[in-house]
C-alpha cells in the first residue's frame, strides 16, 4: 500500500472538508474546497484508498503544492 | 459638485475613480487593506485609509470600519465601484443616513434589482421581453415541473449574488435533483440567500447589454450597447462596443426600450441592462446592474463619454450629457492572473509588470511591479482596451498590445486571450456564450 500526497494546486485558504479521516475515497471523490482569489477549487482524490491524514483545518491558509492530506492507496 | 469623495473599493476601479476625481477637481480618499498598501491608486489619491486585515471581509466589505472612514475623512461623497458594497442597499442607505452622498442609484433599486425573481416579475409587468422561466422554487419536486413547463436543459440559478456563483444547466429532471441542494447550499454560504429559480436556457446565446445613464430629474438615456458573450464559468472576459454581427435597428429598438421602462419606473445614475440574444434574434431580460461596470470603458471609447465623471456629476444633481453618437469600434480582454490551461488561480510577486504603452490602447490596473497578487481578492490583473476606426483594426491592435504586456512572477491568461483573438471565429464576429470554452484544454 503506498502513501499518496494530496497537494494544493493554488494558494488560498481552506474552505470545506468534504471527507474525514479513515474515509474510503475513489478516484476523483471531493476532499476538500479551497478558496481563492472568490473561486471554490475542489481538490479531489487522485487515487482510490483510505484517507489516513487530514493536515490542514477549515479556514487554514494554504500554499501552492502545500500537502493538505495524504491517502492510502488500495 | 462634492468637494471629497471616498472612494469604497480597490484596484483598477479604486484608480478609475481617483482619476475622474482628478478631472471633476474633487479630493479624493481611497481604502486600502494591508495586502493594498502598495498600491498605486493610494499615492494618486488626495488621501488614504488603512483598513487594518486582509480579508474582504474585515476589510472592503467591512460596514461598520468604512462609515467610520467616511465620517474621518469628511468626505461628503462615497462611491462604491463594482463588486464589493456597490449593491448593497443597506450600506447605501447608512451612507445616506450619515448626510453623504451615495454615488449610485436608490437603496430601493439596489434590492430591487438584487433580487433576481422580483427583477425579472418586473420586468414582465413592463412587457419587457423575457425568456421562460420560475418563480422562487421552495422543493425539487416544484423546480421539475417547473423545468418541464419550461422545457429541459434549464439554467438553475441563485436569486441573490451574481458572478456565476452556484448557476448550474441542468438536463433532465435527475440532474436537477442533483443540482438542486447544492445550489441551494452554494447560495446560502455565498448570499447569505438560498433562493433559487429556473430559467430557459439559451445555446448558442449572444450576450448583449445596453448601458444607460439617468439623471435625479427624470431624464434617461442610452449610450449604446456592448457585447459581453465571451465567458468562463459566467465570468466576462473579453466585451467590446459595438455589438458586431447585430441587426442595428433591433438593438437600437432595445436600448430605445430600456430607456422607456426606465423613465417610467424613475431610475437615477447608472446602470447596465443585460440581456441574452437568442439565435432566432429575439432579446430576453437577463439582470439589471445597478452599478458602474468592469467592462464600461469600451464604451467610454466608442461614445467619448466618461462614464465614471457622469455618475458622480449625475449623483451632484446634473444634467445628461448629449446623447452621443457611435465612433469606431472598441474591444476589451481582461488579463486574469490564472493558468490559460486550467483557469486555475495563480498568486505571488510581479517581478515585471509592464503595461504596453501604445496609442488608442488603455490599460486599467491596480497593480504595479513589485507588488503581490494575493487570494484574498479577485483574479483582475488588468484591463486592456485597444479603439479602431474598424473592427479588425481595434481587435489587431489589442492582440499586440497583450503581446508586449510583460508579466513576470505569476500565470496569466494572456496567451487564451491571444488565441480567441487571432481567432477566426471571433474576427468574424461569430461570438456566443459557448465560445470561449472551445479554446480551453
Amino acid at each position: 500500500m503506498a502513501k499518496v500526497e494530496v497537494e494544493s494546486e493554488v494558494t488560498g485558504n481552506v474552505w470545506k472538508l468534504q471527507v474525514a479521516v479513515g474515509a474510503a475515497v475513489a478516484v476523483g471523490d471531493v476532499l476538500m474546497i479551497l478558496e481563492s482569489m472568490k473561486m471554490e477549487i475542489p481538490v479531489e482524490a487522485p487515487v482510490a484508498g483510505t484517507l489516513t491524514e487530514m493536515l490542514v483545518a477549515e479556514t487554514d491558509a494554504v500554499d501552492e503544492d502545500q500537502v493538505l492530506a495524504i491517502i492510502e492507496a488500495v | 459638485m462634492f468637494q471629497r469623495l471616498l472612494v469604497a473599493n480597490r484596484g483598477a476601479i479604486a484608480r478609475r475613480i481617483v482619476r475622474a476625481c482628478h478631472r471633476l477637481g474633487i479630493e479624493s480618499v481611497a481604502l486600502y487593506s494591508d495586502a493594498d498598501s502598495q498600491a498605486p491608486y493610494l499615492a494618486e489619491a488626495t488621501q488614504s485609509i488603512g483598513l487594518p486585515g486582509n480579508t474582504a471581509a474585515e476589510t472592503y466589505l467591512n460596514k461598520p470600519l468604512l462609515l467610520q472612514a467616511i465620517l474621518n475623512s469628511g468626505a461628503d461623497a462615497v462611491h462604491p465601484g463594482y463588486g464589493f458594497l456597490a449593491e448593497d442597499a443597506d450600506f447605501a442607505q447608512q451612507v445616506m443616513d450619515l448626510g453623504v452622498h451615495f454615488v449610485g442609484p436608490s437603496p430601493q433599486w439596489l434590492s430591487s434589482m438584487g433580487d433576481k425573481v422580483a427583477a425579472r416579475e418586473l420586468m414582465a409587468e413592463h412587457n419587457f421581453p423575457l425568456f421562460a422561466g420560475s418563480k422562487e422554487l421552495n422543493s425539487v419536486t416544484a423546480a421539475q415541473r417547473a423545468a418541464t413547463q419550461i422545457g429541459y436543459p434549464v439554467m438553475l440559478k441563485p436569486a441573490a449574488g451574481g458572478g456565476g456563483i452556484g448557476m448550474q444547466v441542468v438536463a433532465d429532471d435527475q440532474g436537477l435533483a442533483v443540482a438542486f441542494d447544492r445550489c441551494q447550499r452554494m447560495a446560502q454560504a455565498a448570499f447569505g440567500n438560498g433562493a433559487v429559480f429556473v430559467e430557459a436556457w439559451i445555446s448558442p446565446a449572444r450576450h448583449i447589454e445596453v448601458q444607460v445613464l439617468a439623471d435625479e430629474h427624470g431624464n434617461v438615456m442610452h449610450a449604446f450597447e456592448r457585447d459581453c458573450s465571451l465567458q468562463r464559468r459566467q465570468q466576462k472576459v473579453i466585451e467590446e462596443a459595438p455589438a458586431p454581427l447585430v441587426d442595428r435597428q433591433s438593438v437600437l429598438a432595445l436600448a430605445e426600450r430600456s430607456v422607456e421602462l426606465l423613465a417610467t419606473l424613475g431610475y437615477n445614475n447608472v446602470g447596465t441592462l443585460e440581456t441574452l440574444q437568442s439565435p432566432s434574434g429575439e432579446f430576453g431580460f437577463l439582470e439589471m446592474n445597478t452599478r458602474i461596470q468592469v467592462e464600461h470603458g469600451v464604451t467610454e471609447m466608442v461614445t467619448g463619454l466618461d462614464l465614471v465623471a457622469e455618475q458622480i456629476q449625475l449623483a451632484a444633481g446634473g444634467q445628461l450629457p448629449p446623447q452621443p453618437t457611435l465612433s469606431g469600434y472598441a474591444v476589451q480582454a481582461r488579463v486574469y492572473a490564472e493558468d490559460s490551461q486550467t483557469s486555475m488561480p495563480s498568486t505571488g510577486r510581479l517581478q515585471v509588470f509592464a503595461p504596453p504603452n501604445m496609442r488608442h490602447v488603455r490599460v486599467e490596473t491596480g497593480y504595479a511591479q513589485g507588488m503581490t497578487v494575493t487570494p484574498f481578492y479577485d483574479p483582475l490583473l488588468a484591463k486592456v482596451l485597444a479603439w479602431a476606426p474598424t473592427r479588425e483594426l481595434a481587435i489587431g491592435r489589442l492582440a499586440v498590445a497583450l503581446q508586449a504586456y510583460e508579466i513576470r512572477g505569476v500565470r496569466t491568461n494572456i496567451a487564451l486571450l491571444r488565441r480567441i483573438l487571432r481567432s477566426d471565429e471571433f474576427l468574424a464576429g461569430r461570438v456566443h456564450t459557448g465560445l470561449l470554452q472551445q479554446f480551453l484544454g
